[in-house]
């Protein structure tokens, strides 16, 4: 009886626990509404959503789908810049001012017309906010002093461009193309301007754009919604809205895949990708990106300042062993500094793993037994598999690699304080022009420790006065022939003698349920498209 | 601080304040003040350093690896990081007295309301875990005392041990795997369905109470379909904990001369367990579960991570690895008030409790 009651009361406690269990709701909508694309993706590096500051992966691919760009890359090819906003544009003899016809009928989301105003005050107010991608336009000389001057509309339809820097008129348009050539609805972004600042803090998490879907809202580390502009110049989106759900873990995106509860998972590992291979009801589709990895050897460092043994160092990475095994689908060898897929890339791939050619090199270089070396690399994957793969290549030809894993921030953080011996990194461009990554591994104007700019020449302590001249000259150039030559020069001069191992170039795998089509991500993380999505 | 989700977490702690004498009572909140002051500047001060040590350049999360000099300059200087650091610490501090707790370089928003939307996720989660975890694990704790040595016991013991030392992350995706992927029986990661979302006006952003109170019954179930497996598996933890330490409380009461006493008195043996033995345990085991329940309110990283679930801990080890300091030092303000909060409410419980403590 005793017993009897003791259990009896262990039991109503327990039935109390479990009540929980008894109102679930039992299953769950297993699959997404017909009119509503929902992505997964890791959303917590955006910061911002002005295009003038935006300088972020995921941000840029927001206001990439809100805001319309002067010229642009189109979803239906996103190898080929057009007109956007522009309809048509003239150079001058002198080849230093464009005049741009503005595309007329457009309107912002706001029911506003796009003039040649809102053109003026998009870029003007990118040089006077001065954020970080405002360098794209200041490098054309354009200054918060004279931009009022130099960028102007003449009348309604027209404005004209002015640049006091010497390059070419093609240059000039790819920078159009990037974030900051995004146009935004003066009239409604000067309602919210608050002490001056041209609508700065409304701006970060409200947009004012002309492009296929409107910004609804953005809850940080949760989610991003788009809703459709019925009035886009290329016609309504076919999706309604666009979800952007922050997922951060890997394998909680492939489960919410396969049950159907989000359309898009952009981040699943190569590992999951195998793993969903068999799922009828997935697809895998790959997308080229512009994205380089590659090794950073500091010059500062006696042993790899020595050219024999920075030769030795691209004989000693199994580029081919990784792109077939761990980096399978993802990755494809790629040894110079601009990608393959665009103008003026230079596809060769002169280097692969020779273990004994490389101990020759060495010691030539007078490191018969090899030396030690600290490897920085970002503790994630794929940085993670390729330092260990590096660590055993190296090893093999005594160089003995201490891989320091950390935060991607704190490698960067001492990248440019030039206290790494060899990093681990990517890099990819701001614009689709060569100049671009050539004025990072390829410029080095002031290689003093005090110097203000650092570009990864510079971070690698690599004193380069005439490639310096050469970068300078190409970016100049204004016969495209001509140019293509001097990059592709260029490149052949880094990949024989650089600081640099550039050794892959990315692809993303974008994992998608089969009755989606339609999604588009171009060569750069801010040329990616919702607008053809379509659901069936 | 927001290390993780183990209920383990919760340390020894200082035995309940005595009552003080007649007219103490003013001295008693004065010095109850002093130490909450002063514990709140340790707390901010040791993590201020650790944010200026962290090798990471704050600078760079916020402008990014390509800023122009220029525009790299204005930020640091914007951040007064070439100020010594106490005088940057003051600057801080200043601002907080007067209710300004700076804006996240992360989410562009007052640290304060970033905190006011994140910490209600994690309220409605912690709570429920401890809810489950007490409905359980006492129990648990209660059955392993009196069947001591038995195989229930053993059984209590064996899951207990699980809970504790199985990693919270790979549970978490097996219980996904398994409940969401395979059974269906429960909601995936998030705390909506897409369908579900921006129906609920916020109102105490508690979602299962801001539906109960718009009367969207299907938003509430399918709010509740999220989270009740993150809820379970954190309940679990506590679980592992509470029922430990509920059976330890228990067997030493079980020896007190009373209890044999009760039952040669011949009181049912339910009535000996649950209602004197237990009765007399209740007062520790506030605390214990007090505990429990903060350390899950400071955030559990590892769980919010698995459930995409946006809670206080995400947020506060996301500014640290950006070092966001102004979001770090509020969340770390926010993490420390739940801590004295519940101290001092379970130290009001404990007077409730033990007639001796009035």
């Amino acid at each position: 009886m005793r017993r009897l009651s003791f259990w009896i009361g262990a039991a109503a406690f327990a039935l109390a626990a479990a009540t929980p269990f008894w109102l679930s709701s039992g299953p769950a909508r297993a699959e997404t509404p017909k009119d509503t694309l929902v992505i997964a993706k890791q959303i917590d590096d955006i910061i911002t959503l002005d295009p003038a500051e935006v300088f972020e992966f995921t941000g840029g691919e927001v206001i990439a789908n809100v805001y319309d760009r002067v010229f642009t890359f189109e979803a239906e090819d996103t190898a080929t810049l057009v007109p956007g906003v522009a309809e048509s544009y003239t150079v001058s003899d002198d080849g230093k001012t464009l005049t741009i016809k503005i595309r007329p009928g457009q309107k912002f989301h706001s029911g506003n017309p796009v003039t040649a105003e809102d053109v003026a005050f998009s870029l003007q107010r990118v040089i006077i906010l001065d954020k970080t991608p405002a360098f794209i336009f200041s490098q054309l000389g354009w200054t918060k002093d004279n931009v009022k001057d130099l960028v102007k509309a003449t009348d309604e339809s027209t404005v004209t461009l002015t640049i006091t820097e010497d390059f070419g008129p093609s240059f000039v348009l790819n920078t159009l193309s990037a974030g900051v050539g995004s146009v935004v609805d003066k009239k409604t972004v000067l309602e919210h301007e608050k002490d001056g600042d041209l609508g700065y803090e409304w701006m970060k998490a409200n947009s004012a754009g002309s492009g296929p879907f409107v910004l609804k809202s953005w809850k940080a580390n949760e989610s991003v919604t788009l809703e459709a502009n019925p009035d886009y110049r290329h016609g309504a989106p076919k999706v309604k809205r666009v979800v952007l759900r922050h997922v951060p873990e890997a394998s909680a995106q492939r489960l919410q895949l396969e049950k159907g509860d989000i359309d898009i998972a952009r981040n699943l590992t190569a590992d999951q990708i195998q793993g969903i291979s068999g799922n009828p009801d997935i697809k895998v589709e790959p997308f080229p990106k512009a994205d380089l990895y590659y090794l950073g050897l500091n010059q500062k460092n006696e042993a790899l300042s020595k050219p024999q043994v920075r030769q030795a160092i691209r004989l000693l990475v199994d580029y081919q062993g990784m792109a077939d095994t761990f980096l399978k689908g993802r990755f494809q060898v790629h040894q110079s500094f601009w990608p393959a897929g665009f103008y003026a890339s230079l596809t060769d791939t002169p280097y692969k793993l020779d273990i004994d050619k490389a101990k020759a090199l060495l010691a030539e270089a007078g490191y018969p037994d090899g030396f030690s070396v600290k490897l920085d690399s970002s503790n994630v994957t794929p940085y993670t598999d390729i330092a260990q793969s590096v660590q055993e290549t190296f090893g093999k030809a005594g160089i003995k690699v201490e891989i320091v894993p950390g935060e991607q921030k704190q490698v960067i953080t001492k990248y440019r304080a030039r206290n790494h011996e060899i990093v681990l990194l990517y890099w990819s461009p701001d614009y689709m022009d060569p100049h671009s990554n050539a004025d990072s591994f390829a410029r080095n104007p002031d290689n003093s420790d005090e110097a203000k700019s650092k570009p990864l020449a510079w971070r690698n302590a690599w004193d380069i006065p005439e490639i310096t001249k050469e970068t300078d000259a190409a970016a100049r150039e204004r016969d495209p022939d001509k140019r293509k030559g001097m990059y592709l020069d260029l490149q052949k001069k880094l990949q024989e003698d650089g600081p640099f191992v550039i050794m892959f170039q990315s692809t993303e795998l974008v994992a998608r349920r089969g009755n989606v089509s339609g999604f588009v991500s171009g060569p750069t993380y801010d040329t990616v498209y919702y607008r053809l999505v379509e659901k069936s | 601080m927001a290390s993780g989700a183990t209920s383990d977490t919760a340390g020894p702690r200082a035995g309940p304040t005595r009552p003080a004498g007649r007219g103490g009572w003013s001295l008693r909140a004065a010095g109850l003040l002093g130490s909450v002051l002063l514990t709140f500047f340790g707390l901010l001060a040791i993590t201020f350093v650790i944010g200026r040590v962290v090798p990471i350049d704050p600078v760079l999360a916020i402008v990014g690896d390509r800023a122009l000099p220029a525009v790299y300059a204005r930020v640091r200087q914007e951040l007064a990081l070439d100020e010594p650091l106490y005088v940057q610490f003051w600057i801080y501090l200043s601002k907080v007295l007067q209710g300004d707790f700076g804006t996240s370089v992360i989410t562009s928003r007052p640290v304060l309301e970033d905190i006011l939307r994140f910490f209600p996720a994690t309220i409605e989660l912690a709570t429920l875990a401890t809810i489950i975890g007490v409905a359980v694990g006492v129990p648990m704790g209660v059955i392993g005392a009196t069947q001591h040595g038995r195989w229930p016991d053993h059984l209590i013991r064996v899951v207990g041990l699980i809970g504790y030392s199985v990693p919270i992350f790979w549970l978490g995706l097996v219980g996904l795997l398994l409940f969401y992927a395979k059974l269906d029986w429960v909601g995936g990661p998030g705390r909506l369905d897409v369908y579900y979302e921006d129906i609920v006006e916020p109102v105490t952003r508690l979602l299962l109470i801001d539906a109960a109170l718009a009367g969207e019954w299907d938003v509430f179930a399918n709010a509740f379909s999220h989270i009740l497996l993150p809820a379970s598996i954190l309940g679990y933890f506590s679980l592992a904990y509470i029922s430990r330490m509920t059976r330890s409380f228990m067997l030493e009461q079980l020896r007190q001369e009373y209890v044999t006493t009760a039952r040669a008195k011949g009181l049912s043996e339910a009535r000996v367990v649950w209602r004197h033995a237990l009765g007399n345990v209740m007062v520790p085991l506030v605390t214990v579960i007090a505990l429990s329940y903060a350390s899950l309110l400071e955030g559990a990283v590892l769980t919010e991570t698995v459930f995409a679930w946006p809670g206080l801990g995400r947020y506060i080890t996301d500014s640290l690895f950006n070092v966001d300091m102004n979001a770090v030092l509020g969340g770390t303000i926010m993490v420390g008030s739940v801590f004295i909060g519940l101290n001092l409410l379970s130290d009001m419980l404990y007077r409730i409790l033990d007639p001796r403590a009035r």
